[in-house]
């Protein structure tokens, strides 16, 4: 059985769009095929020519008269912009994978919540600082009900792009919706710092989480160590400072993420997790639409396709 | 002296915070409020130490809600502003339209030496809802004078009135102070006034004051008593002093001010802790750390056993900024697991 990939454009050609790309080449199950940019003289346009991608500068409009060239599309633009895109993408029947704060539709971290979320036309990836830290929190709540959680994410400054500069407050509001929607905490709150520190520091997370007297702390870090492991599937960099830090009713958890380094250096971690999320929703959105059911039938699949 | 008026802001209410670990009643608030707003003090800044929405693990819960502090202290100020501090990603424009609605006329909007963009927003609703905005550049000695000036220039374009140097770590020399100001002056347009506040783990905090002074700042940071992170800020009673010695007026009466100082605030902060300079909040000064670590670095100290000075020496070297408490522990972990296995620790002596 000979399985095709799924097609799939990109929206944005910025930092987090270009490093998508890079992202993209690696992967069996996904093709790219458009890179859609606004700026003529735009770095990541100009690699994708160079890679030998389709793109355009004249934004979505131009995409959407080749319809036949994609099945998904990830658009890594801004907040405004996508409430305009994810129309157009939904009425063209493609499927949306938000990389923006504008959360048009549900909060997706691959690890905890993505299998409910297969009949969305559109989903969203919370903030680097959710992917982050949301599988933490879901870590502990799945063993003992998480009461608080609270996260503080520190980037390098060189990491931080004008659209997280001019709409922090989407950052830490967004974070922390997502630690209780999906990481499953009764609250919940976020800090950002950018620390311009060089040479740059590796991204940062450290998620504070506030639980009931007398829960099996054996049973919390062995789930912590689980679910760091999953994690790392995509994105390898991701690991523990240090061991969990255990209290009488907190734990800490102290996270350090390496990027990949594809397109900005390896201490932009925030920007790889993003990306690296995306990517793994987007193959998670591809089995389902041709029909493998999980990742027992994907190793079969991939090498037919190989 | 270049001016003949300074305008004084009394942050024992928010950079005291820190010293009382969060600890202050509102019953307290008002009557400090009172007495300070009595002696005829311009600006009083009340939120939690680390600004609105502050209050949280990583930085020590307050003990009250947020908005009670602030409605206290609208309700009994009659002649001075109520001033609240925001920090870009730790407090919102939500928080930030709030604390407007209860009464606060002063928006001080504070990011690191180096991050100004990341305040445009809150710069311009707070201007939007009508307020004052003062804009603080933490942690100033870590930025030449010109960069810092450039910063200084991007918060002046979003709307500041003042934009302040903002010695967090106590660790400006005077002549470091003096030439910070000095570049804010060159660069900024005439209408914007010049802020300068102080910790006094060096124990330069009123002479870096008059320094700033000297070269065109306004606006200076004191709190009652001292009260404030690491050593302390600058003595909100000895400015007075000192400014009327050397006939600045400051509108703030000598008595009522020392008053306020020894019979308001001291028997409230002697139950908690009277920040001085000690081997700690001194080595805050000499290594140029957040002087608000101080008492975080104490508490991992004695919880993982190891020395306060060790910990606050190597969040220099990482150069950590402020807002980044949870770095303490991460390094008291790592300083307690080299010290088990048996290699010497870093001594702060030896560092330098």
């Amino acid at each position: 059985m000979a399985v095709r990939k799924v097609k799939v454009a990109i929206i944005g050609s910025g930092n987090i769009g270009t490093d998508l790309m890079y992202k993209l080449r690696r992967s069996r199950l996904l093709e790219l095929t458009w890179m859609v940019g606004v700026i003529p003289q735009s770095d990541g346009l100009r690699r994708a020519r160079e890679l030998g991608y389709k793109t355009t500068h004249r934004g979505i409009d131009e995409l959407l008269e080749h319809l036949d060239d994609f099945e998904m599309a990830f658009d890594a633009t801004t907040a405004a912009a996508h409430y305009h895109h994810a129309e157009l993408l939904r009425k063209a029947g493609k499927i949306a994978i938000d990389l923006t704060p504008a959360a048009v539709g549900p909060y997706v971290v691959p690890v905890v919540n993505l299998g409910g979320h297969f009949d969305q036309k559109n989903v969203n990836l919370v903030t680097c600082g959710g992917q982050a830290t949301v599988p933490m929190v879901h870590a502990v709540n799945r063993v003992t009900p998480v009461e608080y959680a609270e996260i503080v994410s520190t980037i390098a400054s060189r990491s931080a792009g004008p659209g997280t500069r001019q709409n922090i407050d989407e950052f830490t509001e967004t974070t922390a919706r997502g630690l209780v929607e999906v990481g499953g905490g009764k609250e919940g709150k976020a800090l950002i710092i950018l620390n311009p520190a060089e040479p740059p520091i590796m991204m940062r997370n450290t998620v504070y989480v506030r639980v009931g007297k007398g829960f099996d702390a054996e049973a919390v870090r062995r789930s912590i160590d689980a679910m760091v492991k999953e994690v790392q599937q995509y994105v390898p960099g991701y690991h523990l400072k240090q061991p969990p830090i255990v209290d009488e009713e907190q734990v800490t958890i102290l996270l350090e993420v390496e990027g990949a380094g594809d397109y900005l250096p390896v201490y932009a971690g925030n920007l790889d997790i993003m990306t690296s999320a995306a990517v793994r929703v987007a193959e998670d959105f591809a089995r389902h639409l041709r029909g493998l059911a999980d990742s027992r039938a994907e190793s079969h699949a991939e090498e037919q396709m190989a | 002296m270049s001016a003949k008026r300074i305008y004084i802001t009394d942050t024992t209410l928010r950079d005291g915070d820190h010293a009382m670990s969060h600890e202050f009643t509102v019953d307290q608030v008002r009557r400090i409020v009172q007495a300070l707003d009595g002696a005829g003090v311009p600006v009083i800044e009340v939120s939690h130490g680390d600004g609105l929405g502050g209050s949280s693990i990583q930085y020590g819960r307050s003990l009250e809600p947020e908005e009670d502090y602030i409605r206290a202290a609208a309700e009994v100020i009659e002649r001075g502003q109520l001033a609240f501090l925001l920090l870009p990603g730790v407090g919102t424009r939500k928080e930030l339209k709030r604390a407007a609605e209860i009464g606060a006329k002063v928006a001080r909007i504070a990011t690191h030496c180096t991050e100004a963009d990341i305040s445009e927003e809150h710069i311009k609703l707070a201007k939007d809802l009508g307020l004052k905005v003062h804009t603080f550049l933490m942690m100033s000695h870590m930025s030449p004078p010109e960069k810092l000036a450039e910063q200084a220039k991007l918060m002046e374009g979003y709307g500041a009135d003042c934009v302040y140097v903002v010695d967090s770590a106590g660790a400006l020399l005077p002549h470091e102070a003096r030439a910070r100001v000095r570049a804010f002056r060159q660069a900024l347009s005439e209408r914007t006034e010049i802020g300068f506040h102080a910790h006094n783990n060096l124990c330069l905090s009123v002479s870096n004051s008059l320094m700033a002074i000297e070269e065109g700042a306004t606006r200076i940071d004191g709190s009652t008593c001292g009260l404030g992170a690491g050593a302390g800020n600058t003595q909100t009673e000895v400015l007075v002093a000192v400014l009327a010695r050397l006939g600045i007026e400051t509108g703030v009466d000598l008595f009522k001010i020392m008053d306020a100082a020894e019979q308001v605030v001291f028997p409230v902060m002697r139950d908690h802790h009277v920040p001085r300079i000690d081997p700690r909040s001194l080595m805050i000064g000499y290594a140029g750390v957040y002087s608000t670590f101080l008492l975080h670095a104490e508490r991992a100290a004695r919880r993982f056993g190891v020395d306060a000075r060790d910990i606050l020496v190597e969040l220099g070297r990482r150069q950590a900024v402020g807002g980044q408490e949870d770095w303490i522990i991460d390094v008291a972990v790592e300083l307690a697991e080299r010290r088990k296995a048996g290699a010497p620790t870093a001594e702060a002596g030896q560092t330098a």
